[in-house]
């Protein structure tokens, strides 16, 4: 780790003021960064302090929730409201990492958490476009078992490992950020960019923004949604493949439809013509798996992961499947 | 469909029961198992009341220390004026360094050497295992001394500075420019040129008959083939070692297996005698073949003196993964031939495995399958291809933990091609005397662990119909496969015992303790032995300047301590006679007629006739009585006997229908390892083998990338170990049968927890699935 200087925010307009440019970085609870920064991926030598700020849950008079950035993960996930309303999100964030770092975790951290390719943390031995624009791609013909099949390119595999932000994907959350040009709101299913050839770049916001919060949308009225993650052990691993799924059911067919996918992707993955193809369509194992290949019509696999394209698809069907039989 | 409920009681452990059985002599055990009598043997020493030490459940001495945070670890050292190390590691196989650029790291904060092989000192070759009787190095690879780099992730700089995070920037400064050469680095292509090997002074070749013949003429065969991959060693405490070299000693606080071969071997290296070299290593944070001498005592130690500062050097995580060794990978092919009534005609287990050019440690992955099935004819043979990697090494029941995985996997599929239940077949085959050598078993209760584990379980038997039933999503069945290790003690072993003036004992040894309780089983047994109350003995050990030369590994410490204990009594009767007052009816009786027992000296012939053991003390001139032993010779593993643990291991797996997940939800396991010194601590060693071969058998796995032999996953993120969550509850048992042939009549339980699991995991998944999984690790995309 280089040798860098630490100091806390005391307000939003506090941190964007500290942060004089690409040797600053917020901190969050550190749990990724300083993870990154012990191994010399990321190299800040000027660290400000963000947890302190945005700290509260509060619902919205549309009926939406404001969840501020510097909230712990396990804040939201026992959150009264969150886990009524939005159950999927409560569900994703227990099924990632561990108890002590879901307390230390903040939402604008784990939005902002890297990927877990092992070839983007082997800084000495690796080669890795995400880390070093133009070197090449160590995980293309290594082990890829952890990566993308969906959305990734040429001169990156990697995914966004968060379990947390797919479930924001299901339910169409904005981030709300701010700098010194003021504030903008983006969705997050706009927010993460596809590699193409600059996988260095992960998302759209500008170096020095500062993410405040993140809103909900107000629920929808009778919609069942839920969460699965699968992994290489019980707990305390990143999802290989994850489902966050959503139906509203009316008169035997369904008129709503949320598939969001973790695990396979640089970003929470939302199966749009998936959902649109079941919209209209009775709730059947038919009508699901049917959805689930078109999902997955566009995957690309390495031969470490395959199995993903297969197992997704699955893991779709059974979520579906679920929420359909609680449903009737 | 069978119908095993996870909480019905035969699944339970009984707690009463265990007591019993641990508890008590051997008789009770036998009773239990409902023995003949002629397998009972001959009894321990005459032990009873304050003075029975063991078999009871004494707490670790070092627990509450460890609790605390009291214990101090090799890290934990310090000395005025101390640096810290950091490595910098090689990044491609094999080749040449053309340029080190250490400038900017040698100006960096705090820094005060930079070590390379420019600079460093001259130092011969470690000595490797097997090519010396105290080589305790993991290879011969010569440390820094040349522009060579042999491996990926071979130390090629040391830099020594003021704090660990300078010393860690500092290191990251420093650029290294290679010339490459050709790299073995392809399992595939160094099993060309395999050859037949050899391990522990013997050829990996065993032929009885024509067992290809009786195969292909076998009424009932199977023909099967297996992988397992490289495991890093991951011990909770990573590799460290702090170093002073100080008026004219070097000073190493190790985290050593055997503290004096350790201490030999690095002598030799620096070219000093073993008297120079005090090292020791109270506390190990676990070891399991791993903690012996790797590149970093000998870097600290040259840096150290380099620098004439004291040194800390601590590995990280991914340093382990670097330089302290792995298990290696197999390839292995078991095919079966038999009668129809399930009497094997034809055994062979051969396979490759890997190796590197510096060291003759061979995975002797076919062991067990010498000694566990008598069959008409026999081909074992392990060959071993040299790849430029980290050195394969030592990992808990080397040969065992993979070897009884694919054996215990064929005789299933045997078994189920027979239509006769597993344990059956296994029966069937149970051999009268040692299937290779002849030899008469020194004692051997498998068929009863098979039994018993059985009814513990509540096991279905089956003749070649799938017992497996569904519960929603999951599908469910149920396995089981024997287990093995052999019985082995090393020479070297040596104990000083020390009366005090109080009626208390220290045992002083120069073994180790990596956690798994040496101080306590050594009080436990030096009680028994002196007659002396367990709390009045005090244990010293890990310390090179200590009696003995042992190593803990291969299961054979406790046993080996044992004797040396034996030894020792036997001088300090000799001692404690002479001190034996004229007025006394004890006077003029030779050593071998007396004994100590209840704090006294008395007659063997007439009990009745004793001394106070402090009175004793009390009369010698120095006010201590104190007696040295050797181990003495190990002609009963060596020559007369066939001596082995086995046991049996039964699983529960539930598969996932939609995803392939597996998990585990329960297992039991009965272990015939001779006497059971201290129940707790076998316990808690069957749990901890069993949980690693869990880990093993469903995740466990070096990511080598053959591209440039990089390991890609040195961390604990990636290199997946059960968390809690996987563990399920394990009921452990054993027939605590004494061996008449071991020192204290135990043979040895470290390690046979690594061997069992992995068959019966993957028995139990095909029961549940109709799927065998032949390959480890056992992942859900192999069952989807
Ligand atoms: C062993 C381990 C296992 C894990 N397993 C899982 C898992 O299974 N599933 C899962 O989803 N996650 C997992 N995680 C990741 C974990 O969720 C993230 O590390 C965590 O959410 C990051 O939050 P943080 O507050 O610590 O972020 P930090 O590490 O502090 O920051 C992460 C990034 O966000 C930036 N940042 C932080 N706050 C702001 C802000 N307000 N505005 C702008 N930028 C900001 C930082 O500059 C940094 O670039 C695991 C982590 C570990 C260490």
């Amino acid at each position: 780790m280089n040798p860098l200087t630490y100091e806390k925010a005391t307000s939003s307009t506090d941190a964007l003021e500290r942060h004089d440019g690409d040797a600053a970085k917020f901190l969050g609870a550190g749990t990724n960064l300083v993870d990154l920064m012990r191994e010399g991926i990321a190299t800040p030598t000027r660290l400000i302090d963000v947890t302190g700020l945005a700290q509260s849950i509060e619902e919205q008079s549309d009926g939406g929730l404001r969840i501020g950035a510097g909230v712990s993960n396990t804040a939201v996930a026992e959150d009264a409201t969150v886990r009524a309303q939005y159950p999927a999100l409560s569900r994703a964030i227990l099924a990632g990492a561990s108890a002590q770092i879901r307390n230390m975790a903040t939402v604008g951290g784990n939005i902002l958490q890297r990927t877990r390719c092992s070839y983007f943390y082997d800084v000495a031995g690796s080669r890795c476009n995400k880390r070093s624009p133009g070197e090449g791609c160590d995980a293309i013909g290594g082990f890829n078992r952890a990566h993308g099949i969906l959305g990734v390119s040429d001169s990156c595999i990697a995914t966004h490992p968060s379990d947390m932000a797919v479930a924001l994907s299901l339910y169409d959350a904005v981030i709300n950020v701010e700098s010194d040009e003021g504030t903008r709101s983006i969705p997050i299913n706009d927010f993460y960019v596809l590699p193409e050839d600059t996988p260095d770049i992960e998302n759209q916001l500008n170096p020095g923004e500062l993410i405040v919060s993140v809103d909900l949308p107000a629920p929808s009225a009778n919609r069942r949604a839920t969460y699965r993650k699968v992994r290489d052990r019980a707990s305390y691993a990143f999802a290989l493949v994850s489902v966050a799924g959503s139906l509203i059911i009316k008169d035997g067919l369904v008129v709503d439809a949320g598939i969001s996918l973790g695990g396979v992707a640089p970003k929470p993955w939302r199966a749009i013509e998936a959902e649109a193809a079941i919209v209209g369509s009775p709730p059947t194992e038919e009508t699901f798996r049917n959805a689930a290949q078109i999902a997955l019509a566009d995957a690309t696999t390495q031969p470490g992961n395959v199995f993903k394209t297969e197992l997704a698809q699955r893991v779709i069907v059974a979520v579906l499947q679920d929420l359909a039989g609680d449903a009737q | 469909m069978t119908n095993i409920k996870p909480n019905s009681s035969s699944h339970k452990s009984d707690p009463n029961r265990r007591q019993v059985l641990a508890g008590s002599a051997a008789v009770a055990a036998i009773g239990a198992f409902g023995l003949p009598v002629g397998a009972q043997t001959t009894a321990a020493p005459a032990a009873s009341g304050a003075f029975a030490s063991l078999g009871v459940p004494h707490v670790r001495r070092d627990g509450a220390e460890k609790a605390r945070g009291g214990a101090k670890f090799a890290a934990e050292y310090s000395y005025p004026g101390m640096v810290y190390g950091a490595l910098v590691y090689s990044t491609i196989a094999r080749g040449t360094i053309t340029s080190l650029e250490t400038a900017e790291a040698e100006a960096a904060p705090g820094v005060v050497l930079v070590m390379t092989h420019e600079n460093a000192p001259r130092l011969e070759r470690p000595e490797p295992f097997y090519s010396s009787p105290t080589g305790m190095a993991g290879s011969s690879t010569p440390v820094m001394q040349d522009a060579e780099v042999l491996w990926n992730g071979q130390p090629v700089a040391v830099v020594l500075a003021s704090t660990q995070e300078e010393a860690d920037h500092a290191a990251t400064l420093i650029n290294v420019a290679y010339e490459e050469a050709d790299a073995v680095t392809s399992f595939d292509v160094a099993a060309e040129s395999a050859q037949t090997s050899f391990y522990a002074g013997r050829d990996l070749l065993i032929e009885e008959g024509d067992a290809e013949a009786a195969l292909a003429d076998a009424e009932v065969s199977v023909d099967l083939s297996f992988n397992t991959p490289a495991h890093n060693h991951n011990q909770i405490e990573p590799h460290a070692v702090t170093v002073l070299w100080k008026d004219g000693i070097l000073r190493m606080h190790d985290c050593s297996q055997g503290v004096d071969l350790s201490a030999i071997t690095i002598a030799k290296v620096f070219g000093i005698s073993s008297a120079e070299v005090h090292l020791s290593a109270e506390y190990v944070g676990g070891g399991f073949g791993g903690k012996t001498v790797w590149q970093y005592h000998i870097l600290a130690a040259a840096a150290s003196q380099l620098a004439d500062r004291p040194v800390r050097m601590s590995l990280t995580r991914e340093g382990v993964f670097r330089i302290c060794g792995a298990r290696a990978p197999t390839r292995q092919r078991v095919a079966l031939g038999s009668d129809r009534k399930g009497r094997l005609t034809s055994l062979i287990h051969t396979g490759t495995t890997m190796k590197i050019e510096n060291n003759s440690m061979t995975e002797p992955f076919f062991e067990q399958s010498e000694h566990m099935y008598r069959a008409d004819n026999m081909h074992l043979e392990i060959r071993a291809g040299t790849m430029d990697m980290l050195a394969n090494t030592f990992m808990r029941a080397p040969g065992a933990a993979t070897g009884t995985f694919t054996l215990e996997v064929a005789l299933d599929e045997l078994a189920e091609r027979l239509a006769i239940d597993p344990i059956e077949l296994r029966v069937r085959n149970e051999p009268d005397v040692n299937p290779t050598t002849g030899r008469e078993h020194s004692q051997r209760a498998s068929v009863d662990a098979y039994r018993e584990g059985a009814r513990r379980f509540g096991w279905v038997p089956r003749s070649g119909q799938r017992q497996g039933y569904r519960e929603g999503e999951w599908q469910v069945g149920t396995g089981m496969a024997a287990a093995y290790y052999p019985y082995k003690r090393f020479p070297g072993g040596a104990a000083r015992i020390t009366l005090d003036r109080e009626g208390g004992a220290l045992i002083e040894t120069a073994a180790a303790d990596m956690g798994m309780g040496t101080t306590t089983a050594t009080a436990a047994v030096a009680s028994e032995r002196l007659g002396i109350p367990y709390d009045a003995i005090e244990v010293r050990h890990g310390d090179n300047t200590l009696p003995g030369a042992l190593i803990a590994a291969a299961s054979q410490q406790t046993a080996a301590i044992g004797a040396s204990l034996t030894a020792a009594h036997e001088v300090l009767l000799a001692e404690l006679a002479s001190l034996v007052p004229a007025t006394s009816p004890l006077h003029g009786l030779p050593a071998a007629e007396l004994g100590t027992a209840e704090g006294a000296l008395y007659s063997l012939a007439d009990p009745h006739q004793r001394i106070p053991l402090i009175d004793l003390v009390a009369w010698s001139e120095s006010g201590t009585v104190s007696a040295e032993g050797q181990g003495g010779p190990i002609s009963e593993w060596t020559q007369d006997w066939s001596m082995h643990s086995t046991g049996a291991v039964f699983t529960e797996v539930r598969v996932n229908s939609v995803t392939g997940e597996i998990r585990v939800p329960h297992i039991t396991a009965i272990y015939d390892c001779g006497k059971i010194l201290n129940s707790k601590l076998a316990e808690s060693q069957f749990r901890g083998g069993i949980i690693m071969a869990l880990g093993m058998t469903l995740m466990e796995g070096a990511s080598f990338d053959e591209r440039n032999g990089r390991v890609m996953n040195p961390s604990f993120g990636s290199y997946y170990m059960p968390t809690h969550l996987d563990v399920p509850h394990i009921d452990v048992g054993w027939t605590d049968i004494p061996d008449p042939q071991a020192p204290t009549g135990a043979r040895g339980i470290g390690e046979i927890g690594m061997s069992g699991p992995a068959a019966a995991i993957s028995n139990a998944i095909y029961d549940a699935t109709g799927k065998r999984a032949r390959d480890l690790p056992i992942r859900l995309d192999a069952l989807m």
